[in-house]
Order: C-alpha cells, then sequence, then structure tokens
C-alpha cells in the first residue's frame, strides 16, 4: 500500500479494505472516512453483515428419517468392516 | 428408532480453541456457541458411545444433528447434499469416536470433522477447485472501485435473517465457503487458507468479495419483496 492514507481516492481504500478488515485495526478510524460518506456507508454495511452472520443459529433441522438412514449405514458397516 | 430430542438450546455448547485431530487450531471459538461450559449429559452420552453404547451415540446425534447439518447446508446451500455429509460426518463420528480424548471441546472436534467431510465431497466432485477459482479470479464487477458511487442506501444497522440466509445460499460456492467458514463459524483467515489450501491474503480478499456481493443482494431485498 504505497497511498496516503488521507489522500487515498475510494478506489484505492476500496482496493485495500480487505487488508484492513482482516489485520483486525479499526477500520472506521482510518482517515479516508473522515469525508467519505460513500465508504462509511460501505464500511458500515459490511460490518452490519458480519455482525448479523455471527449470530446466525443453526436453524436448519435435518428430515426425521436420516437418522434410520445412518443407523443402517452403521449396521452395515459393523456387517462389513472396512479392510481399510 | 429415533434419537431423543434435546432442548435445542443444548446442542451447539461447549466450544473451546483447541484442535481437532489433524485440523488446524481454532483462533477462538464458534461463534454461535452461547457456553463454553460442558454439557454433563453430552459427557456422559459421549463416554458411553466411545465405550459402544448405540443409544448414547443416538444422543449425540440428536444434541448435534441440527448444527451439523445446519453447517452442511450453509457450506454446500443444497438440502440433498446437506443430507448425505450430515450422514457421512455422524458415520466418521461412530468410526472414530474412541481416538476423541478430550484435548479439545467435542463439539469443536466434531465441527472441523464436518468440515472435512464437506471439504473432501466437494474436493471429489471438484466443484470446490472450479468454484474457488472461479472466486479468486476477479470477475469484471469485483473491482476495488465496484462499490464506488454505487450506495443509495445502507443496511441501517439490522438485517433480516431470512433475507441474509437466502443471500448466502445464493453465492458462488467459493465465496459462500469462505464467508460460512470465516463469518458464521469463526474461523481465522490462516484456518481458512490452511483448510482451503489457498494463501491468507485470497482468503481476505475473498471474504470481502463475498460481503459486497451480499450487500448488494441485501440491498436488492427490499424491493424484491415490495414487488412480490
Amino acid at each position: 500500500m504505497t497511498s496516503d492514507p488521507k489522500t487515498m481516492t475510494c478506489e484505492e481504500f476500496q482496493a485495500y479494505l480487505p487488508e484492513l478488515i482482516g489485520s483486525g485495526e479499526n477500520a472506521a478510524n482510518h482517515p479516508h472516512l473522515k469525508n467519505c460518506e460513500l465508504c462509511r456507508a460501505l464500511l458500515a454495511d459490511l460490518e452490519t453483515i458480519a455482525e448479523a452472520a455471527r449470530q446466525l443459529l443453526p436453524v436448519a433441522e435435518p428430515p426425521d428419517e436420516l437418522w434410520s438412514q445412518i443407523e443402517s449405514a452403521i449396521q452395515r458397516e459393523k456387517a462389513e468392516p472396512d479392510p481399510a | 428408532m429415533q434419537p431423543p430430542d434435546p432442548d435445542q438450546k443444548s446442542a451447539p455448547n461447549a466450544v473451546a480453541p483447541d484442535p481437532p485431530p489433524g485440523a488446524a487450531r481454532p483462533a477462538h471459538p464458534v461463534k454461535f456457541t452461547s457456553t463454553a461450559t460442558p454439557n454433563p449429559a453430552e459427557a456422559d452420552a459421549l463416554a458411553r458411545a466411545q465405550a459402544g453404547d448405540h443409544q448414547a451415540f443416538a444422543q449425540l446425534y440428536s444434541l448435534h444433528k441440527r448444527r451439523i447439518y445446519s453447517l452442511c447446508l450453509r457450506m454446500v446451500g443444497n438440502i440433498a447434499e446437506a443430507e448425505d455429509l450430515t450422514q457421512d460426518a455422524f458415520l466418521q463420528l461412530h468410526r472414530k469416536i474412541a481416538t476423541f480424548r478430550g484435548d479439545s471441546a467435542f463439539s469443536t472436534w466434531l465441527h472441523r470433522l464436518a468440515i472435512n467431510v464437506v471439504l473432501m465431497h466437494l474436493r471429489r466432485k471438484g466443484l470446490s477447485v472450479i468454484s474457488l477459482d472461479e472466486a479468486m479470479e476477479p470477475a469484471p464487477d469485483d473491482g476495488p472501485g465496484r462499490s464506488f458511487g454505487a450506495t443509495d442506501l445502507t443496511l441501517a444497522g439490522s438485517i433480516d435473517r431470512l433475507a441474509l440466509e437466502q443471500a448466502i445460499s445464493d453465492l458462488p460456492a467459493g465465496y459462500r465457503l469462505i464467508f460460512v467458514l470465516h463469518d458464521i463459524e469463526g474461523y481465522e483467515h490462516n484456518e481458512i487458507a490452511s483448510m482451503l489450501d489457498c494463501s491468507i491474503g485470497n482468503s481476505k480478499s475473498q471474504l470481502h468479495k463475498a460481503r459486497l456481493k451480499l450487500r448488494d443482494a441485501l440491498h436488492r431485498f427490499p424491493r424484491q419483496e415490495a414487488r412480490a
């Protein structure tokens, strides 16, 4: 990253954003955001998405018959153990 | 025979930052876990299952089926495949459960085992390679200036869960994989890079692109709903 953080264009800032976010630094403190509403909105959205993803719960329920299939497969393996 | 149906809240439990066998060490607990305290019922079932008690194994299935199935479904985005992979994961568990020594939380160990099952499946299909390579290649609309000037509203700090689930499901496979592993399952970029055999930089870059795609999808969602 060679650009001066204070004079970055939006394109430069957004190209740098994956590294900035991945670094664990507080991206919201970046100088470019002081005067750039678009990039502030972008960052806010990305943070909102990441936060929402962290709160997703394992809501999907497997079908009841899946356990029967697993039981059958276990019994088959017991009857014919894998030589490996 | 159906296994006992436990309290849902007890299923995603007990996660500690310890490595499952042959896996990179998770840097932090899986995010949707609610407690790091081992579940006594699980510990008992685990001990009995390791001794060959089939009922106890059924209990472990009940405790973890929702979490493992959800993981598989989010990773592959396909119900039939997710069912097959859940079955494969529990079969693997049945084969390997005696080798679990308790160096990590059981749920962490099982979780990583299931991820490995999914990744092996994707590699066998060639899908992960293709999709990941596609994801690694910058698409015409993925350039750094892509979002520049494109914002006409923000997500305003809240996201409809169903919309997010749908948007994740609609992501290209490579993006989805990295997003699920990082943002939902809580793995770090170095762990993902190790799992997917890509660079840390690629993992960061693809996660960013995945979030951008989700952002676009979520911005479109209210309008689609309004038209429906």
